[in-house]
Order: C-alpha cells, then sequence, then structure tokens
C-alpha cells in the first residue's frame, strides 16, 4: 500500500484542522478574552457586574432546574422503555425505531410549533383533560414551566432512548436469572447485574440530554417566552437586543463552562463505573 | 416483580412513542384542517394552507438560502471530512483521538456559545456579509457528522483489500473507485445527509449570522410563528415531516435503520 502510507496520510487531516483552529477554537478564544476585556483593558469587570446580579444567578439556576427535571423525566420514560424496545421482535422493533428517528430528525421549530398547537388554552391537551374529566376549566400550559418542560422532555427523550437501548438488546437475559438461582431477590438483581450492566448507556444518555437542554433556545423561546430566561435565551437578548456584548459573552463563557464541566465530569464516572474510558 | 417490571417497561415505551409523534401529528392533522384557528379536522379535509403558503412573504427566498448555504456547507465538508477520518483511521501519528474529539467537538458544545464566537470573531475582521459568514460557519455545523459516520465506516474498511485488487493488476485509481468507493459510500451519504439536514435545521448559528436580507428557513419560520400564527405554518411544517420521512427512507436503503440510530 504506497499510496497511503501510515507515515505520510496523517497529513489528509491537516485541512479540517486548520480550517476548525481558524473558525472554531480561536473564536472560541476571542470569545473568551472579550469576556475579560473591556475598552480600558483586561478586566474582570464584566464578570463582576454579571454575577453580583441577583437576577443573573435566577437565569443560571433556572437553566439548571430546567435541564435536571429534564433529564430526569427522559430518564423515568427513556430507561424502562428501552427494556421493552430490546424485547420486541424485528419488524415491530425496526417500526418503533423509524418512530424514534423520525421526531429526531424533524426540524425542532416544527416540533416546538405542534406542542404551541398543542398546549393551547382551547387545545388538543386541554380538551383531552376536559373529557376525561380531570379538569373543569381549560389549564393554562402554554407559557408556563409546565409547557416547558413538556416540550424539552418530548425534544430530547429519543437521545435518552436510543443510548440506553444499544446497551440493553446486548444484556444476556440468563444473567439476572441465574442471580435469581443464586437466591437474589429481583430488587437485589437488578441492582447488582442489570443497573450495573447498563450503566454506560446510562451515563451516555444522561449527559446528552442535560447537555443540549442547558444549550435549548427554540424551545423556552416559543413555549415560555422572555419572562423566564435561561442561559441561552440571555445570551440571544443580550446581542442581539441589547447590543450588550460583555453581558453576553460572560452567560455564553457560563454555558460553555457547564457543558464542559458536564462532558468531563460523565468521562470520569463512566471510568469509575465501567473501568474504561468511552 | 418481574411481570410489573415488563408492564411497567411497556408502558412506557407506549407512553414514550405517542408523546414522541403528539407534535408531528398534531400538526399533519391541523394543516389539513379547513378551520383557521387550528382545529383538528371534524367533517372534511381541506388543502386551502397549502394554498397559502405561496402568499407567504419571503418562504421561498429562505428556502433557497438554506439549500444553498447547506449544499455549499456539505459538499466542503465531505472533501475536508473524508481525507480528515482517512487520517485519523489509516494515520499512526500522536494526536490522532484529540484530532477526532476536535472535529467532532461541536456536536457536543452549544450551537448559541458559537454563534456569538463567530459573531465578535467576524465583526472583528471586518466581515459582515450574510452570505460568507454563513457558508464558513455552516461547514463546522456539518463536518462533525461526516466526522462520525466516516470514521465509523472506515475503520470498518479492510484496507488489505486495496492491495488484493492492485495485485489482481488493477490501477490505483481504478482500485480505489471500484473497492473503496462503494463499500464506503453508504457512510459517506448518510453522513452528508444527516449533515446537510442540520445545516438547513440550524437555528442557534445562523441567527446571529443572517440580516434582514439574508434569513435561512429555520429563522423566517420563527418569525412567522412570533407574528401571525396561522394554520399556513401547520402546512410547511407538514410539507417539511415529510421532507424528513423521505430523508430517512434513503438512509433506511443506504445503511438501515440500526446503523442510522447509532445503535
Amino acid at each position: 500500500m504506497r499510496r497511503l502510507r501510515p507515515a505520510g496520510v496523517g497529513l489528509l487531516s491537516l485541512p479540517a484542522t486548520i480550517y476548525f483552529l481558524l473558525l472554531f477554537a480561536v473564536p472560541l478564544a476571542v470569545l473568551l478574552a472579550e469576556s475579560l476585556h473591556d475598552r480600558s483593558g483586561w478586566t474582570l469587570a464584566h464578570y463582576t457586574r454579571f454575577f453580583t446580579t441577583p437576577y443573573n444567578w435566577g437565569v443560571v439556576g433556572r437553566t439548571l432546574r430546567v435541564a435536571v427535571l429534564c433529564t430526569l423525566f427522559c430518564t423515568l420514560l427513556g430507561y424502562p422503555a428501552a427494556f421493552a424496545l430490546a424485547r420486541t421482535r424485528s419488524l415491530l422493533q425496526s417500526a418503533l425505531i423509524a418512530a424514534l428517528l423520525l421526531p429526531l430528525s424533524v426540524s425542532v421549530i416544527v416540533k416546538a410549533f405542534g406542542w404551541t398547537v398543542l398546549l393551547r388554552g382551547n387545545g388538543v391537551v386541554n380538551q383531552a383533560l376536559q373529557a376525561l374529566g380531570l379538569t373543569d376549566a381549560p389549564l393554562r400550559l402554554l407559557f408556563t414551566e409546565a409547557g416547558l418542560l413538556i416540550g424539552i422532555t418530548n425534544i430530547f427523550l429519543p437521545f435518552m432512548v436510543l443510548p440506553l437501548f444499544a446497551v440493553v438488546r446486548q444484556l444476556d437475559p440468563r444473567l439476572t436469572e441465574a442471580a435469581a438461582t443464586l437466591g437474589s431477590t429481583p430488587l437485589h438483581g437488578f441492582l447488582t447485574v442489570t443497573l450495573r450492566l447498563t450503566l454506560p448507556g446510562l451515563i451516555a444518555g444522561i449527559t446528552l440530554v442535560f447537555s443540549l437542554s442547558i444549550a435549548a433556545y427554540v424551545i423556552p423561546t416559543l413555549l415560555i417566552g422572555d419572562t423566564y430566561q435561561t442561559l441561552p435565551t440571555l445570551i440571544a437578548t443580550s446581542f442581539l437586543y441589547l447590543q450588550d456584548p460583555g453581558k453576553g459573552s460572560v452567560a455564553g463563557v457560563t454555558l460553555l463552562v457547564l457543558s464542559l464541566a458536564t462532558i468531563i465530569a460523565s468521562a470520569a464516572l463512566s471510568r469509575r463505573f465501567t473501568g474504561r474510558g468511552r | 416483580m418481574r411481570r410489573i417490571g415488563l408492564a411497567l417497561a411497556w408502558t412506557m415505551l407506549t407512553l414514550s412513542v405517542v408523546f414522541l409523534l403528539a407534535p408531528l401529528a398534531v400538526t399533519i392533522a391541523v394543516s389539513l384542517s379547513p378551520s383557521p384557528v387550528f382545529e383538528l379536522p371534524r367533517d372534511e379535509l381541506s388543502l386551502i394552507w397549502y394554498r397559502q403558503i405561496g402568499a407567504l412573504d419571503g418562504l421561498l427566498p429562505s428556502v433557497l438560502l438554506s439549500l444553498e448555504v447547506a449544499a455549499i456547507a456539505t459538499a466542503v465538508s465531505l472533501v475536508l471530512g473524508t481525507l480528515a477520518a482517512i487520517a485519523v483511521v489509516r494515520g499512526r501519528f500522536p494526536g490522532r483521538e484529540a484530532i477526532t474529539t476536535f472535529l467532532v467537538s461541536p456536536l457536543m458544545l452549544p450551537g448559541l456559545v458559537l454563534g456569538i464566537a463567530l459573531l465578535q470573531y467576524f465583526r472583528s475582521l471586518g466581515l459582515r456579509e450574510a452570505l460568507p459568514t454563513l457558508l464558513l460557519a455552516h461547514v463546522l455545523v456539518v463536518l462533525p457528522y461526516v466526522m462520525r459516520t466516516l470514521t465509523g465506516g472506515l475503520s470498518l474498511f479492510d484496507f488489505t483489500l486495496l492491495d488484493a485488487a492492485r495485485t489482481l493488476g488493477l490501477s490505483w485509481p481504478r482500485a480505489v473507485l471500484q473497492v473503496m468507493v462503494p463499500v464506503l459510500a453508504p457512510s459517506f451519504l448518510t453522513g452528508g445527509l444527516f449533515g446537510f439536514l442540520s445545516s438547513v435545521d440550524n437555528y442557534p448559528v445562523s441567527i446571529f449570522l443572517t440580516d434582514v436580507y439574508h434569513k435561512t428557513l429555520p429563522i423566517q419560520l420563527l418569525q412567522y410563528i412570533g407574528e401571525s400564527p396561522d394554520p399556513t405554518i401547520a402546512a410547511v411544517s407538514t410539507l417539511m415531516i415529510g421532507l424528513t420521512v423521505l430523508v430517512l427512507i434513503l438512509g433506511e436503503r443506504l445503511v438501515g435503520l440500526d446503523r442510522m440510530a447509532g445503535v
């Protein structure tokens, strides 16, 4: 194999790497520099201004709260669902995977629009609730935290189910049977065998859903509006309406640090629990 | 206990599927209803909102702009991404894993942060025109998909097949063309398709680079929803759902649903 010699072939990665250095790494460095800089020179003023404003702490808190709840709901729905999906026969399984892939691939704006229709006062959700006798008057869902959580869980649920399914389908059902034969209670068997073996998929799913949901922008914009700001909506308003790049840069760096911390924590966790990196 | 567990698993799976498909189903239903206030069709179906699409101000230019940006960004990404993927899979040099991580990392980082970083960067360079900045930025959106699927595909490819083809008398270009290209075509096409879709769908990066005259489709759509939501938006959305279904069918034919789902 003369032409694809291992020594020279590495050079083929240069164009993409240089492109990403110039248009990805350097811009992020510029953003960091911008957050530490004003007209008079290097300064921490943007950071002190940002973090001494109680409102901004509220924004950070809300961003984390929504992400944690979204991750929790996705786990509660997705973990059992992955087990059922792994047990289905091939044809039904393909149909169900298609049912997960289609919403995943459809534009987030289309899905968000669908939820604004579903959640309105005279919308389908309220009609169903009233028909079932669960409520007399229409509930206010759109522009509430409940509506936001429904929408955001909906957007990111496939990112929980798919990595879990990849792990669960490789699980040998005889392992739990063996645990039972050896006198383990079902709960103990689940905790020591099943949960432990599916942990890599669970960590992958939680990491994906959490880091995607702290960065969600379209869903909060359409389903809850400006009265409930999260870090992404704060970043957008700082740049697009307030023309306050200092504030926006600090919020951007904060969001970046949060998502990097998530990724690093997840890598450390999966190394700790599985004995190997991902 | 075991039975309760299974019942729970099935309930959650059913709930998940209904929940996931609900916003798509309601969008399609509303687009077919003659009512102007987002009602499900009762007695009759109507295509009136599809006829209204033509009257939407600025829709066609935004669709064309999005397609143009996505097509060019995907073409550039396929070239750069294929070269880089060959390099990291075939090469034996330090830092291969770091390069792979670097080139897929935009997938894991908040798009909005990349958007404002590029906004400030382009401004500091004096580059303010929408089209070139969108094109430069969207390569960062598309390339990670190409890189991810191609490194997967290439690591399964047996490079000694190329030597075998050479031994059997094929010239070098013919060996690559007849042996390597057909095997890698599926990952190439899926990476390209998903990258293309994510570029057409991108909001958080584009929003900082567009101007009044250059709006991509997601930005135009979000503006319609904010300004005057009527079932015409549902009709446009339904067409987009249809397009996604087509892409998925194509992907299923090429590589199968399992590999597209990454499982």
